[in-house]
């Protein structure tokens, strides 16, 4: 009850009023035998009265009650918070928003625990739905911005999308409720994008700015004109902290090239080690510069054709020191535990090298030819597994080919790695196209066990070739008498990837069938419901896509 | 019993208009059924979904056994029913279906309803047709007026008895003290309140048991636990001198008492707005209280019903739609409280707000209804073009356009739906419905007035028209 109260008095009880009451209060609080109530209208109650007292002063505290109740004035009101700013955005069509309150009310029930059962499970489409809204670029509705931070304080990968949804009301919203507070954190969404078209105000808030508007500062400034960029950092380069140089120096990944070789160069000579990597890496990635030059040289020293069997095998002579040049090349000396240094030295020599110079090494043969050659003396994991890095790094799509072979080839005898995460980073180098079809292919001819990693790096939703091979290969496990449970992580991937017109392909899936010799016992029925689950949920992103145009 | 209209019930010309979304979740009778209606509204398990003109709404939905449950909806009730053997009510496949339905999802097409869900919908409509004032069947019992009588008097004594006790009771506890009543703790006043129920007072019983928890409520609660002796006295003496009262005052104090009324007054007819709809724990029951907005005659009238231990109440009415029917009030002045009776028409969803006052006549508003209803913790009121502002450790809501505020009720603070009202605002004007009362407003449905940000209600009829539920 403290509200009114604090701030209101009864209107109709004058200044005599609140002594009164206080002195009933202390008179109920003693009891009215240690302290007879003074009752409004005269002195102490008499002595013979001590039986009505207690009445009497029920009497009184309930005038005095409903009085005050009756009575009560509106109290003044604090400082008015500042108005959101206003978000030019359309607001969501009316079925779109609907199923995003549809989407939040599921994420803040109860779940049903345990089994799936065939309804689609809403909260994993939230990512998805945040993305097309922010594609189609919709404003949400004030009402739903709650439910929709509560989302985003649980689940860190939807904040960026949500926090742009949320647009400039949400972040107003967020500076009121310390619950989320995360929002008015870092820079995505938090400042507005910096105005790049003002020298003025980019020298000042190069200059004043907090680290994070100055992050995002440069990345403005380098997307639009990376000299401009490069100017500006080397403004203040020899002042910053080692910290804030290594992500500085981050931002010159986009729209890297020759001219900032000199810049890189000095670089290499910084006092923080970790700058020293950062630039000998960038620089790697520039086939033309002067590092990469000296990394090639180095390279090719250790690595040749095999003169004494013809030429058609490679001999690796790994390095023998770590020189200083290497070093200040960003060479790290020191191997991990369990790793011998001369190999550890010739992994990054041959990462760093561009994949150009080995193909005048090896007598113009081609990235396929070069991988097929044997390596002498067991050195060819070591080798494959630096080129299979340097593809990356200087995104070679022959070279990542060449490293990723056949899909047919079981990984173990796969030219370049057996490793899932490897294969999936060289085949982010690749068109997505070609992309997906290396991943069916592999999964026609090895299953899913092994898919899941390789799945993650297609494009959304999966292309035509992809999908039905993974549809394919669900049934064949189907067939083959499995739970669905052992294939769930694939099955929930393909909820949210799968193109939604492979639907209706789907629904002969859903029909229960009789089980198969030596199947586990009720798998045809889980299967049914697993596939019911997938054709629901496909129907269900079809139908959200279609609300959101 | 005078009538306010004659004939068969109207049906409403051409399609009946479909509820939101969030009117349809607002029927869940909680979270986990919203969720598993969700899920069901979402795809899937439907089959033989319709629709008609008259607002019926029926599909058949595969469950984990052979047979699909049956499930049917009238909306003009609304009723639902459905061959699920959920205790749930509405059940999730009535709130999925629903949600089909508002969501203008393919699987529920016009057409003509499948049999099963015809026999029971014409059957329904029969008997509401049939149907008079509520007042009328609710009294089946034995006919004989003397016998009626005479338990009216043995109970009237018996709480004549119970007010004397507690009077005693209250007068010992003021006369050693509130210190040493909260020393004696709660014990003392459930014992109390036990007595209270054998006397047939649940009205006492309830205050009384309310005293208990009043010393653990933080600071400043001998004034709280005074004020609430006081209001129990003064309710005790006015029972004992309840033939001194005018009519309408004792009417008032039958039903604080406890004893129970049936809604008597004449009917209005109406087209009333569902401003809110929502429950309270009452002991091992749940009161759920509608709050509807007569638009011609202006009152603003509560729907109460209760559901047993496990069941939700039997009544639900989705918030924002407006339906024509007769409200029976129920005796007392000051009264809020009616029955719903006869129905004419589909519910249709428009929600404009009430015309709504300022914080101030709000207050006034309160402070007018306590002189027919004293014992009166809150009324119910629409604030215009306020704005939430915080205040210390809670919420204010203060006039746009002049320097007057009421706070936010302490109950409201914690409950989501502050901070849905704080977001439709923007930091603008908002028109909130609610309670006012001594502790303060609790909002209870919010609709934006401004131009700028979208209020989340994304209506079909565009401009915010709808209530958005804040409980």
């Amino acid at each position: 009850m403290s509200a009114p109260t604090d701030t209101t008095a009864s209107a109709s009880a004058a200044a005599a009023a609140p002594t009164a009451w206080e002195d009933l209060v202390t008179s109920a609080l003693l009891g009215t035998d240690r302290r007879p109530p003074v009752l409004p209208g005269g002195g102490p109650a008499r002595e013979d009265s001590a039986a009505t007292a207690p009445a009497a002063l029920l009497d009184a505290a309930a005038l005095h009650t409903v009085r005050r109740r009756a009575g009560l004035l509106p109290a003044r009101p604090g400082a008015r918070p500042a108005p959101a700013a206003a978000d030019a955005r359309p607001p969501l069509p009316a079925a779109a928003r609907r199923r995003l309150a549809q989407l939040l009310a599921d994420r803040a029930a109860p779940s049903g625990g345990g089994r799936r059962g065939t309804t689609p499970d809403l909260t994993e489409l939230i990512p998805q739905w945040l993305a097309t809204a922010n594609l189609r670029g919709f404003r949400a509705p004030a009402a739903l911005l709650p439910p929709l931070l509560d989302a985003a304080r649980a689940r860190t990968d939807l904040r960026p999308q949500a926090l742009t949804f949320a647009g400039p009301l949400g972040l107003w919203l967020a500076g009121l409720n310390p619950e989320w507070k995360f929002a008015l954190r870092g820079s995505s969404g938090g400042s507005p994008r910096p105005d790049t078209t003002d020298p003025q105000a980019v020298r000042l808030l190069w200059e004043e700015g907090l680290f994070a508007e100055r992050v995002a500062l440069l990345d403005a400034v380098r997307a639009q004109d990376p000299g401009a960029a490069l100017a500006l950092l080397a403004t203040t380069w020899s002042t910053e902290r080692a910290e804030d140089r290594l992500m500085f120096l981050d931002s010159l990944r986009t729209g890297l090239s020759g001219a900032d070789e000199p810049f890189l160069e000095q670089a290499l000579s910084d006092r923080s080690r970790n700058v020293r990597s950062t630039a000998a890496e960038l620089l790697s990635a520039l086939p033309d510069s002067a590092l990469a030059g000296r990394m090639a040289a180095r390279a090719t020293s250790c690595v040749n054709p095999d003169r004494t069997g013809g030429g058609a095998s490679i001999a690796v002579e790994a390095p023998h020191e770590c020189d200083s040049g290497m070093q200040r090349d960003g060479v790290a000396p020191l191997p991990p535990a369990g790793r011998g240094e001369r190999s550890w030295w010739l992994g990054q020599l041959v990462e760093a090298a561009p994949l150009t110079v080995w193909r005048q090494q090896f007598g113009g043969r081609t990235a396929h030819e070069i991988v097929a050659l044997p390596v002498a003396d067991d050195w060819a994991g070591e080798l494959h597994a630096a080129w299979c890095r340097a593809a990356v790094r200087q995104r070679d799509a022959e070279w990542a080919r060449a490293l990723l072979g056949a899909p047919s080839t079981p990984p173990s005898n796969g030219p370049g790695t057996a490793s899932l995460a490897e294969r999936s980073k060289l085949l982010v180098t690749l068109p997505g196209a070609e992309r997906a079809g290396w991943v069916a292919d592999f999964i026609a001819a090895h299953g899913l066990s092994e898919a899941f990693q390789l799945l993650g790096v297609c494009a959304v939703p999966w292309a035509g070739p992809l999908g039905r091979s993974v549809v394919d290969a669900l049934d064949i496990a189907r067939d083959a008498g499995s739970y669905p449970w052992s294939f769930s992580g694939v099955m929930g991937l393909a909820e949210r990837c799968l193109d939604p017109v492979e639907a209706d392909r789907l629904e002969v899936l859903t029909a229960t069938q009789d089980e198969p010799e030596g199947a586990s016992p009720g798998a045809g029925g889980y299967w049914s419901e697993a596939f019911q689950r997938l054709v629901s949920t496909l129907r269900l992103r079809a139908a959200m896509d279609a609300e959101l145009a | 019993m005078l009538r306010s209209h004659g004939g068969e019930p109207s049906r409403a010309d051409g399609p009946v208009a479909r509820w939101t979304v969030e009117q349809v979740l607002a029927l869940a009778p909680d979270d986990a059924s919203r969720k598993a209606g969700s899920r069901l509204g979402s795809a899937g398990p439907w089959s033989d979904g319709g629709f008609d003109g008259s607002g019926a709404v029926w599909g058949l939905c595969k469950g984990s056994g052979g047979k699909p449950y049956r499930t049917v909806i009238d909306t003009t009730g609304p009723a639902y029913r459905c061959s699920c053997p959920s205790r749930k009510f509405p059940c999730k496949h009535a709130l999925g279906l629903l949600l089909l339905w508002a969501g203008g999802d393919a699987a529920i097409r016009p057409g003509e309803a499948a049999e099963w869900a015809g026999e029971w919908l014409r059957g329904r409509r029969v008997r509401a047709a049939e149907k008079g004032p509520p007042a009328s069947d609710a009294a089946p019992g034995p006919a004989d007026p003397e016998a009626v009588r005479k338990r009216a008097e043995r109970r009237a004594e018996r709480i004549t008895g119970g007010a004397e006790e507690l009077e005693q009771r209250l007068a010992d506890v003021l006369r050693g003290g509130l210190a040493s009543a909260d020393r004696a703790g709660y014990g003392l006043w459930e014992e109390t309140a036990a007595r209270m129920v054998d006397a047939q007072a649940p009205g006492l019983a309830s205050r009384v048991r309310e005293l208990g928890a009043i010393p653990a409520s933080g600071p400043g609660w001998p004034v709280r636990l005074l004020e609430e002796c006081a209001l129990l006295h003064l309710l005790d003496t006015a029972w004992l001198g309840l033939d001194r009262l005018p009519d309408r005052l004792a009417a008032t104090v039958r039903t604080r008492v406890g004893l129970p009324a049936a809604a008597e007054g004449l009917p209005v007819r109406d087209h009333w707005l569902v401003l809110a709809q929502y429950d309270i724990p009452d002991g091992k029951i749940v009161a759920r209280r509608i709050w509807l907005y007569g638009r011609e005659s202006g009152r603003t009238a509560l729907l109460l019903s209760f559901g047993a231990p496990g069941r939700s109440p039997g009544q639900a009415l989705p918030v924002g739609v407006t339906l024509e029917a007769e409200l029976t009030p129920y005796p007392g002045s000051g009264q809020p409280r009616a029955e719903l009776g006869r129905q004419f028409g589909a519910p249709t969803p428009s929600g404009t707000p009430p015309p709504g006052a300022g914080t101030a006549a709000a207050l006034a508003a309160y402070g007018d209804a306590l002189r027919h209803d004293p014992w009166l913790e809150a009324c119910p009121v629409t604030l215009r073009d306020v704005i939430p502002v915080p205040s210390g450790d809670g919420w204010q809501l203060a006039d746009a356009r002049a320097e007057s505020a009421v706070p936010v009720a302490p109950a409201a603070l914690s409950r989501p739906g502050l901070w849905k009202l704080v977001a439709l605002s923007g930091g603008g004007p908002v028109t909130v419905f609610g309670e006012i009362g001594h502790r303060g407003f609790d909002p209870l449905a919010a609709w934006t007035t401004g131009a700028g940000n979208d209020p989340g209600g994304g209506s079909r009829s565009g401009g915010g028209e709808e209530p958005v539920p804040l409980i």
